[in-house]
Formats: C-alpha cells, structure tokens, sequence
C-alpha cells in the first residue's frame, strides 16, 4: 500500500468562483425563508392537503444521501477495504456536508423556525420525528469523532476502527429512523410500510455513493489530482450493483401494495395512473434512476470509463430525487380513505387527487442546502487536510477480486 | 486631533445629560383596575412566570379560574386609541409594548393571542361613566375567567 | 421519667398520611391534580376541568344530518375565530361536511367531519416536541406554545382532521387563540366543556332542529349519549386502526 499525503486544496480562481456561486445560492435561500416566515406559508405552493412539499423532498435526498456518503469510509474502517482508506476522510467529510445541508432546509421549512431550540430540548420519545432529531444532532457528533481519530496522529488503528463501527451503526440507525418516518403512519395508504426503513437505508447506499463519486469525480480534475480508471471501475460497479438493489426493493414494495385490494387504489394512481407520477416513476425513478446507470455500470463492467461513471451518477441522483418525490409528494396527492364504500366531497379536498405546484421560494430553498452542503465539503477540503493527492489504481490489488 | 474628540465626546455628553431627564425611561399607560397587591417590581420580574403557569393550568388541566389569566392582563392593561376604541399590540402605546420595546424583548404571545379584550370588555370600557375598579374586578373574576 | 412517644398519630390522629389514604381506597375514586391536591371524579359538574374520570365524546346521526346544511361548520367558524377566505386549500377547516355516495347502492349521505379525538391518536404519537397531547378528559389539543409547525401530525392523522395556519391572524377570539405557523384542530370547545357548556356545533345542531349531534361523558353510564350508544348501533371512523375514537358515527 503506497502511503497516502493529505494536502490541503489551493484555493484557485475556479474554486473561487465555484464559492461565489455557492454563496450566491445560500442568500437566495436565506431570502426565500426570510420572506416565507414573514408572509406565512401561502406564499409556498404547499397546504393542507400537500403538508410537506419540494423543501422536503431536497432535506430527505440530502439527509439519505448524507448516510450513504459515509459508506466508502466504512468499507474502509468496518470492512477492511484499505483501498478505500484514501477516500475516507473525504467520505466522512462529504455525509457532515450533507446532512448539514438537508437539516438546513429542514428547519427553515417549519412554521415556527424560531422555535429550533424548543425541538432540540423537548422531546416526545414516542415520536420517531423525535427519535430523528437525536440521531441527526448525534451523527455530527460521531461522525465528527471519525474524521478526527481518522486525522489525528498516534491514534491506534484499533481506535479508528471502533469508532468507523460507531459511526456506521449510527448511520444505519438514522436511515432506519428517516425511512420510518414514513412507513410509521398509519394513516396513509402510500406510507404505511414496513419495507420502508429497508428501503431507505438501500436508496442512502446508492444516493450517496452516486454523490460522492459526482463530488469527488468533479473535485480531483478541479484540484489538479489523478484519480485512477480502475478506482472509479470499481466505486462505478458497486453503484451500479445498489442501482439494482433499489429497483428490487421498489419492485417488492410496489407488488406487495398492489396485492392488497385496500391498497390498490394507490398503486394504480402511481402505476398507472393519469397524473404526472406515473411517468415519473416508470420513467424518472425506474428507467432514469435505475435500468439506465445500471447498464452502464454493470455491462461490461471492467470497460466502464470515467465519464460514463459520473453520467451514470447523474442518472443516479435524477431518479432518485424522482423516487423521493414519488414517495412523499405522491403519497400525499392521493386522498385519504375514510370511507372506503363512499365516493366523497367536500370543502377540504376528500375523495380528490391533490395538485401541488411548489413555488420560487421552496426551489430556492432547496437548492440552497445543496449550495450549502457543496460550500461546506469545499471549505472542509481548503481549510483541512482531508483530499488525498493522489487516488492511482497503486492501492488496489489486482489479484483482488472483490471490490 | 485630540480637541476634536473631546469636544465630539463633550457635545455626545451632554446630549445624552439632557436628555435623560426621566425621557429614556419608557411612558407606561395606568391600567383599568385596581393594582397588584403584589407590587410593581415583583410583577416586573415574574408575570412571564406566573403566565406559563396559569397558562400549563389552564390549558392541560382545564382549570380556567386561575389568577394570571392572559386574557385578564390584556383586558385589565387595556389601553384606549382613538375611536375610544382598545389599541393592539402594533400600535404605540400598548402596554406590553411600551416596556418591551423598551427592554428589546421580544414580545411571542400575540402571534397568537389577541392583544386587545374581548368585545364584552370594551363595552364595558366604552360605557358613559368609566367603570369603577370593583366593577372590573367584578368582571374580570365572573366572566373573563 | 417516661419519654413522650415518638409517633405523631397520638398528637395528631386526625390527619391521615398518604399512605393510609392510598389504603383505605378513596384514592381509587380520585385524581391527583398535584401534590396534596385531589378532585373526586364525580360527573356533570361545572368546573370539573379535565377530569380523568370523564371522556368527552360525540354521537353524530347521520340520518339525520341534511346536505344543504352547514350550521355546525358556520357555529364553530363564529364560535372559533376562523373563516373561509376564499382559499379552500390553505383555509383551516376545524369542521367540514363531508358529502357521500355510496359506490355499490347509490346512498347519500352527509356528515360533519372534525378532529375525532381518539383514545390512541396517532398525531400525539408522532408530535416531536409533545405539542399536540390528549387530556386527562379524552381532548386532544395542540400547545401552540410548543408547537414548531413541522405538520408530522398532520401527515399523521388518518381523518385530515388538522389545519396549518398559512398566513398572520388578527382578531383572535380570547378564548381561541391561534397565529401563523402552528396547527391547529377542533377543541371541542374545550372553553366552553370546562365550564360545564357544550361545543357551538351541537348547540347549533340542536337549534336548527336536526338534532344530529349529541355530546356527553362517554365514561358515564348515565348520560344520555352513553345510553343512546348503548341501545343503537354506531361505528368510529377506520376502526381498523384502532384508535378508539371519542366521536362516534350511527346510521353511516
């Protein structure tokens, strides 16, 4: 194994700029929560049907793939894959960017974001939101540990390894914890799953490794450092391979709803129905986020090049900000069952399909955590040593068939 | 150099000498009934306390015969405007705002709860003859709990 | 020279401590609202307060409910402060009539929908900071003191029966105060059931004589709600869920 030198990133031009663009989003999201905590929340498209909209859509995708970007640097600890020792520093970095970001636009979203501090003292442990909330504060916490035994000098291997555990049992824990906000409520026909959790924990491994090689694949050319063909092969196999482990939790979910006639009616508005999910979940999250990067990831996995690996990760997050808004926009459109015998009106949009249309602001807000997320992981890697200079295909053994 | 800001430090003395000739202190409007036999200063300090815990005993116990009432406080600190009407809590004047904005503290309930009485109060405050502290008392303990 | 005894119940034998209370059985009967300060559960008496002796519940006929009328809807909207602006979507609807056909027989039917005040209510449940609680008295209420307008409960409750407040409020009624950024529910005029009152929507049911609703302490045989459940047949919305709602359905 080559020794590996961390060096801080020069700051150039481009990286400049790149801040500058970064901030530049941020203020518009800071704008945008200013305005909608002055006016109230009907200057956004959500309401009383559609209760949690696009802001959420970005904090879930954020928060899910921030789990899953700790998962090279596991590989590494856990695992004892040391090819990926190199990476994890910069894997460890990337989830606290990550869930910085989505917890960003999670709280400036609530109603009474000024109450931030009332959520972080008052708990109500029946809550699995609540239960969130811990592990969320608590994942900085440990996984901040990680990256500082990952750092340090004269800290034992053994130390290192016993708090990459920590670290990836709490992740697991927190992607559990988020995927059961959803499969925990009962009321909803579209929720009420205990395929969720799993289903979120296999969509954090996907969505995060695809932002990770993204970050990574555009950093290192950006920072004039040599990442190695057969590295980004490998990290390319193992998306395509999550890609596949998606769609198969997707699959189960789907048919296992379909089978129960009380949850037909959902899935025939999401499979084939005449609203805009349908082809948003054949052809965003299914072909977009799934049959698509894993043929290019999985035929002819050993003549994968660099770019078909990062357009693959493209495809990735694409489908899976389309999966994430299948799942909590699209179970919210559809009406609730009170009475199952009756076709219903009335003021409040029973017995109807509910449209959303998010607004300016919930863009700006969410494209403002991943402003965030971005400028965070950019200051990390100027200010501290945490990018390797080099990821050449040195480390990886070639006799070595498993990735 | 040094005479400039001495004289610029002179002159900021003084203006702030002269004015301070009780008008940095805010004006507090008197209220309607009679006063706390607990005393000013003490309900200075504590009314946020004894809020929150009439407003715990209200609210999740259901006891609505409890004596720091916010619905009593706005009604008893009522203050007229004009129209002879009850000012709100946006406008000058009101009596939360006069110490609070003094204070720089900022004021959370009236998000939520009105800052004016309710209207059996201000017909009450609206009579020909203001009423007398006992008739205020009287209706703040019957009807207002 | 003999010593004074060093028990108390020889000075005072009066005075029961606590634990002689808690034995002889009359603690069975009584709440303990705090320390040394107990409320007999008896029924039907003003100022009762949120007794957890009593369970507040409603009896809603639908049979006799009629379509084109929305007195409940307009009494609690009067009663409560809030009001239908023009924006259906974003308007808080503590009570709505839900309007029925029946898919198979072609049956309609009307109905007032509202916060069912379950026994297990999922919105309690899932609330983060503990702001939407159940009484001791069966009410469910939002403590807008705590609430931080996250909306879980309103993804959480099967009967949509929660309104987020989109926009400033002004005017609040003194005894129902809500503001922008906190959700909020029907309280069973939880103002009024304190004082030994009923809420607006059955009192504005009974005056336009339909009669549909009925309200009463589920926990008390003896009242009228009690016995008419007991003698018709009534349903709670999604029973499958089990979560024993306070509102309670006959004729649907």
């Amino acid at each position: 194994m080559e020794r590996t030198v961390y060096r801080e990133v020069k700051p150039t031009p481009a990286i400049w700029m790149i801040a500058a663009l970064m901030g530049a989003f941020i203020a518009a999201a800071g704008l945008s929560v200013l305005y909608i905590e002055h006016h109230g929340h009907i200057v956004t498209g959500m309401n009383n049907q559609i209760v949690w909209g696009l802001p959420h859509v970005f904090a879930i995708f954020l928060i899910v793939a921030a789990s899953g970007a700790l998962n090279v640097a596991s590989i590494a600890s856990v695992f004892g894959k040391i090819e990926n020792k190199p990476m994890a520093r910069y894997s460890a970095l990337l989830s606290i960017a990550l869930l910085a970001g989505g917890l960003g636009v999670l709280v400036l979203d609530l109603g009474h974001p000024d109450r931030l501090i009332v959520a972080m003292t008052t708990y109500n442990f029946t809550s699995i939101f609540a239960w969130n909330i811990i592990l969320y504060n608590g994942f900085f916490a440990v996984v901040g540990a990680y990256l500082f035994v990952q750092m340090a000098r004269g800290i034992a291997p053994e130390v290192v390894r016993a708090v990459g555990t920590a670290a990836f049992v709490w992740r697991l824990a927190l992607t559990t914890g988020t995927g059961s906000i959803f499969g925990w409520l009962v009321a909803r026909p579209g929720y009420d799953a205990a395929i969720m959790a799993p289903l979120f924990i296999i969509m954090s491994f996907s969505f995060g490794l695809a932002f990770f090689i993204l970050v990574l694949g555009t950093t290192f050319p950006l920072t004039g450092r040599y990442i190695g063909p057969n590295l980004v092969k490998r990290l390319g196999r193992l998306l395509g391979v999550f890609a596949v482990a998606v769609l198969y939790f997707t699959a189960v979910r789907h048919l296992s709803n379909f089978y129960a006639a009380e949850h037909g009616d959902f899935e025939r508005f999401i499979l084939f129905g005449d609203t805009m999910f349908t082809p948003l979940f054949w052809i965003g999250q299914v072909l977009i986020g799934g049959i698509i990067p894993a043929a290019i990831l999985l035929r002819h996995a050993e003549k994968t090049s660099k770019g078909q690996v990062l357009f693959a990760s493209v495809l990735i997050i694409l489908g899976g900000f389309a999966h994430l808004y299948g799942i909590i926009i699209g179970g919210q459109a559809f009406p609730l069952e009170i009475f199952p015998a009756y076709d219903v009106t009335s003021t409040f949009s029973d017995g109807v399909i509910n449209s959303y249309t998010p607004s300016i602001y919930e863009w700006a807000l969410g494209l403002g955590g991943v402003a965030l997320a971005v400028m965070i992981a950019g200051m990390g890697v100027v200010a501290l040593r945490i990018l390797p200079m080099t990821l050449s295909d040195a480390n990886i053994d070639p006799t070595d068939p498993d990735f | 150099m040094k005479r400039l800001i001495a004289s610029l430090l002179i002159i900021c003395g003084l203006a702030v000498s002269g004015a301070s000739a009780g008008s940095l202190y805010p004006e507090i409007p008197k209220a309607v009934g009679a006063a706390h036999p607990e005393g000013n200063a003490f309900m200075r300090i504590n009314h946020m306390r004894l809020l929150r815990h009439d407003r715990d005993e209200t609210m999740r116990l259901g006891n609505r015969d409890t004596q720091y009432s916010l619905k009593e406080c706005v009604a008893c600190h009522a203050v007229m405007g004009p129209e002879a009407l009850p000012i709100s809590v946006k406008e000058d004047g009101h009596f939360c705002k006069s110490c609070h904005e003094y204070a720089a503290v900022k004021i959370d309930c009236f998000q939520c709860h009105n800052s004016k009485p309710d209207e059996g109060f201000t017909a009450l405050l609206m009579q020909s003859t203001p009423p007398s502290e006992s008739e205020v008392a009287t209706y703040l303990d019957e009807v207002l709990q | 020279m003999k010593l004074p005894a060093l028990n108390n119940e020889a000075v005072r034998p009066a005075e029961l401590n606590r634990r002689d209370f808690f034995k002889s059985g009359a603690a069975v009967a009584s709440v303990t609202l705090a320390p040394g300060v107990t409320l007999m559960a008896f029924g039907g008496e003003a100022n009762a307060n949120a007794d957890a002796g009593k369970r507040w519940g409603m009896l809603i006929d639908v049979n006799k409910c009629a379509t084109d009328c929305n007195a409940c809807v307009k009494a609690c909207s009067d009663e409560n402060g809030w009001k239908m602006d023009g924006n259906p979507e974003t308007d808080a609807q503590w009570i709505r009539k839900v309007d029925l056909t029946h898919k198979q027989t072609g049956r309609e039917a009307s109905l007032p929908m509202m916060c069912q005040h379950c026994e297990e209510p999922p919105c309690v449940d899932v609330c983060p900071t503990g702001a939407s609680f159940k009484r001791a008295d069966g009410i469910v209420l939002v403590d807008k003191h705590t609430c931080i307008g996250c909306r879980y409960c309103m993804m959480a409750c099967p009967f949509k029966a929660r309104s987020f407040v989109h926009e400033d409020v002004e005017d609040q009624k003194a005894h129902a105060p809500r503001g922008k950024g906190t959700v909020e529910s029907c309280t069973l005029c939880v103002h009024r059931v304190d004082k030994g009152g009923i809420p607006a929507c059955v009192e504005s049911c009974s005056a336009t004589g339909h009669g549909a609703m009925m309200f009463g302490d589920l926990n008390d045989p003896a009242s009228d709600i009690s016995i008419a459940l007991k003698n018709y047949n009534s349903i709670g919305l999604r029973d499958d869920l089990r979560l024993n709602p306070g509102v309670r359905y006959s004729n649907l």
